[in-house]
Formats: C-alpha cells, sequence, structure tokens
C-alpha cells in the first residue's frame, strides 16, 4: 500500500509530542534526589498511578499486533489479551502489597529486602537489565512500523526519532514525567479505543462495494476448459507458467493494453469444477525494481498498489448492508457471515520471488474460535507438543505481567501499600477495558476493507483511517505515545537497575544523592542509545514474538525467586540467586535453540531446533522454582547463616 | 500486608487460577468445545474470554473491598 503523509496526521502527531515533552519539561523540576527521580517520591495519587499502570502495559505489542493479529487470523489474538490481563491476578494478588513494603527503588531492593547481598543485587540487576532490552527491541520496532506510513520517513528515522524523545523525557524528570504520561496515554487509549469501538457498531457490516476493491471470483468452470473460459471472461492473454509456478494453484493473466498481471487462484469447487479467486502480487526483482500485479509500484496515490483487504464475503439472510449493530449483535452477526480472510506464500519464478496475497473465504464461526494463527494451529491438531507450546504460552503470558521491571518499580510511586493496592486494581479495569475493546477493533479492522496484506501492525490504525482522517491521526499520534510511555518506563526500569544495583550496591561506588541520579540519567542515555541500535537491527522481527521472549524471561528469571521470599522462610540468598540465573539463563537457551527462533531468526529449518517446542514458560518457570528449593536446601537456613555471621564477628 | 490479607488474596487467586486453567485446558484438550453458543447466539470462546477479563475486575474490587481499613471504634471510649 502506498501511505502518503497527510497534513492533518503530522499536526496531531507533532502537537501530541509537544504537549508531552512540554509535560516532562514542566515535571523536571520536581525531580532533583534519587527518591523523586527513581519513585516520584512515593506521592503519586493511586488513581494516576493505576492509570499509569494501563500506560505502561498497553504497549505497541498490545494496541498494534493484538488488533493486528485479531483483524488477519480472528480470535487467536484475544488469546493475547485474555493472557496479559489475567497476569494482573497475580500481581494484584501475590505481589503487589509486599513488594511496595519490602522495596525501596527497584525490584531487586525487594528480593534483597532480608540479606543484603551482593549476589541478589547483580543478579537481579543483570535479569532486568536483560528482560528490559528484550522487552525494549519490539518498541522500538513497532515505533519505526508507525512513523513509515505517518510521516514518509524511513524506519530508521523512526526508531531514532523515538529513541530521542524518549532520552529527553526520562533524563529530564525521570519518574514523575514518565507516570503523567504514562497517565494521559493510557488515558487517550482506552477513550479512543472507545469511540473506535462504538464508531464500528454504528457503522455496522457491510458486504457492498463502498468496503474497499470489490475482488473478482470467476466461475465455477469446468477444470477441462478452465484457460478458455478465463480469457473469455477477462479479455486477458493467459500467461504461460514457469518455475515454481507451474505446479502452483494460480493462473495468470496479462492485460495487454496496460501490461497488468492478474493472478488467480484457482479452487476446487464439486466435480470437476473450479473456482477462480482474484490473487495479489508483489516482487522485487533482481535488478532492484518491485513490482505490484505486474506494473512497477506506484509512489503517489491512483498508482499501481496492493489493494487494501478485508471483506465480508456473505452477510446472514443474504443482506448486503445491516446497519448500526449492538455490541452483542456485533459478534452474533459475524458468526453467521462468511468472512474473507488473507493469506500469502512465496513462488519462485524466472524474475525471482513473488509473494502471492490470495483470499481464504472461511465461516465466522471459524473465525471467531481459537486456531487460525500458525502459532495456535496446533490447538485444532491434536498433536500434543502443540499443545504443551500453548500450554506453556499461557503460563508464560499468566506468570510474565508481575516479573516484568518497569511494572513493578510502579509499586514504588505510590505512599502505601494500600495505595499499590488501588492503583493495581484501577490498573485492572482500565486494562481490562481495554482488551475487551480490542476484540471489536481487530474485527472490526478485518472487515474494513482497509487491511495492508503486508503489515498487520497498522491494522488499528488503517481501521481508523477507513472511518474519519482526523480519528486516524489521532489513533496514530497515541499509538505513538504509547510506545514514547513503554520505552520511558522501561529506560527507567533499566537506569535503576544500573545505578542502583549495579553501581551502588555490587560495585560499592559512593554515591550521594546528587550523583546517583546523575549516573542514572547517563544510564538512561546509554540504554536508549542501545534501543536505538537494536531497533534499527531487528526491523524484520515480529513484535508479537519479541514480547513473548520478554514475558518468557521475566517468568522464568523473576517470578519464582519473589513468589517463594514471600511464601518460603526456608528460602535461601544462595536459593534466589541461582533460581535468578537459571531462570534466566534456561528461558533464554531455550528460545534461542527453539523452532520459532530456528525458522525466524536464523533462517534455518524449524525441524532442525534443539528443543521439542519453542514457548519456554512451562519448562523454565518450574525449573527455576526447582532450582530455587534445591540450592536453599543445600545451604543454610537464613537464621543459622545469620547465627554463624554474628559469631565469626564475635570470634 | 496483614495476615488477613494476604489470606484473602492467596484465596481469590486459588479461585481465578482455576479459571483461567479451565479456559487454557478447554482450548488445549477439548477445542471443539469453543464453538458451541450456549447463550444469545455467541460462542463460549467470546463468553469464557469476555468473562475472565470481568472476573479479574470483579475479583479484585471484591479484594479492595475486603481488605478496605477497618475504622477502630475503640478510640472513641
Amino acid at each position: 500500500m502506498i501511505y502518503e503523509p497527510s497534513a492533518v496526521a503530522v499536526i496531531a502527531f507533532f502537537a501530541f509530542v509537544a504537549a508531552t515533552m512540554g509535560l516532562s519539561f514542566y515535571l523536571g523540576g520536581k525531580a532533583k534526589s534519587s527518591q523523586g527521580y527513581f519513585a516520584a517520591h512515593g506521592e503519586i495519587p493511586w488513581f494516576i498511578n493505576g492509570i499509569a499502570f494501563a500506560g505502561d502495559y498497553l504497549s505497541a505489542a498490545s494496541f498494534l499486533g493484538i488488533c493486528g493479529m485479531i483483524a488477519f487470523y480472528g480470535y487467536d489474538g484475544f488469546l493475547y489479551s485474555i493472557g496479559y490481563l489475567a497476569g494482573w491476578i497475580v500481581a494484584l494478588f501475590v505481589v503487589a502489597e509486599p513488594l511496595k513494603r519490602l522495596g525501596k527503588f527497584t525490584f531487586a531492593d525487594a528480593l534483597d529486602a532480608k540479606f543484603q547481598s551482593r549476589g541478589i543485587k547483580l543478579a537481579v540487576g543483570v535479569s532486568t537489565l536483560a528482560v528490559s532490552i528484550f522487552y525494549l527491541i519490539p518498541q522500538m520496532v513497532g515505533a519505526g512500523v508507525l512513523i513509515q506510513p505517518l510521516l514518509g520517513f524511513p524506519h530508521w528515522v523512526g526508531v531514532v526519532l523515538v529513541g530521542a524523545v524518549v532520552i529527553y523525557i526520562v533524563v529530564s524528570a525521570g519518574m514523575v514525567s514518565t507516570t503523567y504520561v504514562q497517565f494521559l496515554k493510557g488515558s487517550l487509549l482506552v477513550l479512543f479505543s472507545g469511540i473506535l469501538t462504538w464508531m464500528i457498531l454504528q457503522r455496522g457490516f457491510s458486504t457492498g462495494e463502498d468496503v474497499g476493491y470489490a475482488f473478482r471470483t470467476l466461475g465455477p468452470y469446468a477444470s477441462a476448459q478452465v484457460d478458455e473460459e478465463l480469457q473469455a471472461a477477462t479479455g486477458e492473454s493467459l500467461l504461460p507458467l514457469d518455475g515454481e509456478w507451474e505446479s502452483s494453484p494460480y493462473l495468470r493473466t496479462r492485460d495487454e493494453s496496460t501490461g497488468g498481471v492478474t493472478t488467480w487462484r484457482v479452487e476446487p469447487a464439486g466435480d470437476d469444477e473450479v473456482l477462480l479467486r482474484e490473487a495479489q502480487t508483489l516482487i522485487k526483482t533482481d535488478d532492484g525494481k518491485t513490482l505490484v500485479n505486474g506494473l512497477p509500484k506506484g509512489t503517489k496515490a491512483g498508482e499501481p498498489e496492493l489493494h487494501p483487504v478485508g471483506q465480508l464475503a456473505e452477510l446472514p439472510g443474504g443482506v448486503t448492508k445491516t446497519g448500526p449493530v449492538g455490541p452483542l449483535q456485533f459478534f452474533r452477526t459475524l458468526q453467521e457471515s462468511e468472512v474473507i480472510l488473507w493469506s500469502s506464500e512465496p513462488i519462485r519464478g524466472p524474475d525471482g520471488v513473488t509473494t502471492v496475497y490470495y483470499q481464504k473465504p472461511t465461516a465466522g464461526s471459524e473465525v471467531l474460535r481459537p486456531g487460525r494463527h500458525p502459532a495456535f494451529a496446533g490447538l485444532q491438531s491434536g498433536q500434543i507438543i502443540d499443545k504443551v507450546n500453548f500450554l506453556s504460552l499461557m503460563l508464560a503470558l499468566f506468570c510474565g505481567t508481575a516479573s516484568l521491571p518497569h511494572i513493578l518499580i510502579r509499586y514504588y510511586t505510590v505512599k502505601d501499600e494500600a495505595a499499590a493496592r488501588k492503583s493495581t486494581i484501577v490498573g485492572i479495569g482500565s486494562i481490562g477495558l481495554f482488551y475487551i475493546l480490542t476484540l471489536y477493533l481487530g474485527l472490526g479492522a478485518m472487515t474494513s476493507g482497509a487491511l495492508d496484506p503486508t503489515s498487520s501492525n497498522m491494522a488499528a490504525p488503517l481501521l481508523a483511517k477507513s472511518i474519519n482522517e482526523w480519528l486516524f491521526a489521532i489513533i496514530s499520534a497515541i499509538a505513538f505515545t504509547t510506545v514514547l510511555g513503554t520505552v520511558s518506563g522501561l529506560i527507567l526500569a533499566s537506569a535503576g537497575a544500573v545505578t542502583h544495583d549495579l553501581v551502588s550496591n555490587v560495585f560499592r561506588v559512593e554515591l550521594n544523592d546528587y550523583e546517583k541520579v546523575r549516573v542514572a540519567k547517563i544510564a538512561s542515555v546509554f540504554v536508549g542509545a542501545i534501543a536505538i541500535v537494536l531497533g534499527i537491527l531487528f526491523e524484520k522481527m515480529n513484535v508479537s514474538y519479541l514480547v513473548g521472549w520478554a514475558f518468557s524471561v521475566a517468568a522464568s528469571a523473576n517470578l519464582p525467586a519473589l513468589v517463594m521470599l514471600l511464601f518460603w522462610k526456608r528460602t535461601t540468598r544462595q536459593g534466589i540467586i541461582a533460581a535468578v540465573v537459571v531462570g534466566m539463563v534456561s528461558s533464554l537457551a531455550w528460545i534461542l535453540l527453539s523452532g520459532d527462533t530456528f525458522s525466524k531468526v536464523y533462517g534455518l529449518p524449524a525441524e532442525d531446533a534443539l528443543v521439542p517446542f519453542s514457548q519456554p514458560g512451562i519448562v523454565t518457570i518450574p525449573l527455576g522454582f526447582l532450582t530455587l528449593v534445591l540450592v536453599s536446601l543445600m545451604t543454610p537456613a537464613p537464621a543459622d547463616e545469620a547465627l554463624a555471621e554474628e559469631a565469626a564477628r564475635e570470634a | 500486608m496483614t495476615t488477613h490479607a494476604a489470606r484473602t488474596g492467596l484465596i481469590l487467586f486459588a479461585v481465578y487460577l482455576l479459571f483461567y486453567g479451565g479456559f487454557v485446558g478447554i482450548n488445549a484438550f477439548a477445542p471443539q468445545l469453543m464453538a458451541i453458543t450456549p447463550v444469545a447466539g455467541i460462542n463460549l470462546a467470546i463468553l469464557y474470554g469476555f468473562a475472565l477479563i470481568l472476573v479479574a475486575l470483579i475479583l479484585a474490587l471484591l479484594y479492595g473491598f475486603l481488605c478496605r481499613p477497618v475504622r477502630d471504634d475503640s478510640s472513641k471510649d
């Protein structure tokens, strides 16, 4: 698709960024001490903090990734919504209040409260950095993805722009400004998602030509006469099928007057008959040209481009338009409709590899149940390994939230345990509401006729564009501040880990309050710079996939230590260190040796992977618990150790 | 955190864990059940999914209510 920067979008975007930076500058004066910089003096009101939780948590992956996954695959994306929200139950019922009571600045504070151990600070500081950087990569990639169509800049410019703005926000005022940016972003995201949902319901469904380009379906034709029938129906000449085209389910015709090529997918339609469905093609030729349906890709509106996709083939009762629908009627109607989903496959021909985007008419009842996305396809297959992989992902999502460092540090910005509890409840309310809306947004995008078949990440902004240009501008700007907010929180969590856990406690560098803040700001610039570089390097990686890494590593490294410290008195210092290290290393190693990484990162066959399934959580989270128990039982109990140290001092 | 709050939290956590486990278990081992439409033509996948989000909020509010500060009337004496 061609994305032309719109003046409205650019104005709205810069207004948002300017307002965000202005707020940071204004609040900059309030954070001179380290207590102010890292924890906003513990003075953030619980309601503000609760909405800021939503701002922190609803990252680019939630907004762009989940909506996109639902728009392209149906219900499967909503499984992520459910898992992400359920994780907050662990945060509220198990982690929130003890964490607030035990810690001061960082997650390591809480784990180390009982032991004052440099080893714990080192292990947890490193795991905080590892998780934060993994989580930063998809956010930065998301920023680049977003800025490209919005402002017309290349991917790397988007990444650098986000990095620079975020570094400015974090360096200028730390946790105070980060919190208010999150509050602003969290409120706007939920509010405008609600408005967009309302507009989707008001618009209802349509199968008419008002919903995007009308893709043709020809036939049914007798298989033996399909070539002649196709030429007669289109008035175009058949192209010879060379290379992999010959054995593919496609026919190709050329319009001699324009040179345009149409690709037709041949589908069986009963006894010796076939249907022909119009597909789209994209090819990057060896001499560097990009051809869309046989013609050079245009740069301006009206020139050759891939047509937007996402339509209904059929509505219940044979109607072509429903008019406004209610929130439940929305699902009922879709359940009884036929939806045209899109898929793609590479075909190697004489000119190079062509990507073919083809229609997949699918019953609405299929779209509204799990199992269409490749990651969840195993649910319907009956393969036990696929089921274990699914259980493992849902476990990591459930356990990961309460282990994410940038979420955990938010418990130190409120004054007491009651405020921590209340802000989590507000967080669950706002995040839960947003996740319910994701299903409407995703399915609304699926039937909007506005989807870019090459990029699922743009589904939500393009849905808004199909309704109203201003809405597109605002939704894109909010999505951008979503990235800004989450990245600020992550950089701050990393800076806290470097300054407080590593420099002050592990390396025992004496720092006064002013110096601590200065070190944190320098650390923020470094982490921000690393994030910019990684965001550019990982441009082609799938955003949701990378977030899955961060959740698995966080849950495996941090949760066993945190839970056992709270609920098992026999937990020892060595047990905590071992659990964090084993959880972090094992989950990282599992990910790097998995089939997903083999195919998506190394470009090797997934069958060569050294671990049986891709999601590590179901193995590495219990492994973290087991390690902690075994090592704790093999080392002196905390009371014995304290006595031994006292005896040694007296001697 | 008081012992009362901790115990309340763990009980509510166990309730939710069972509810979440049920959803994950049905999807993994009886996925065909997710297609049935028990209420108002809406399938179980959507009903259960929405219920998981709403129950999380209800349990969170219940926890907040059960852990609210109790006014100490003895101070009036």
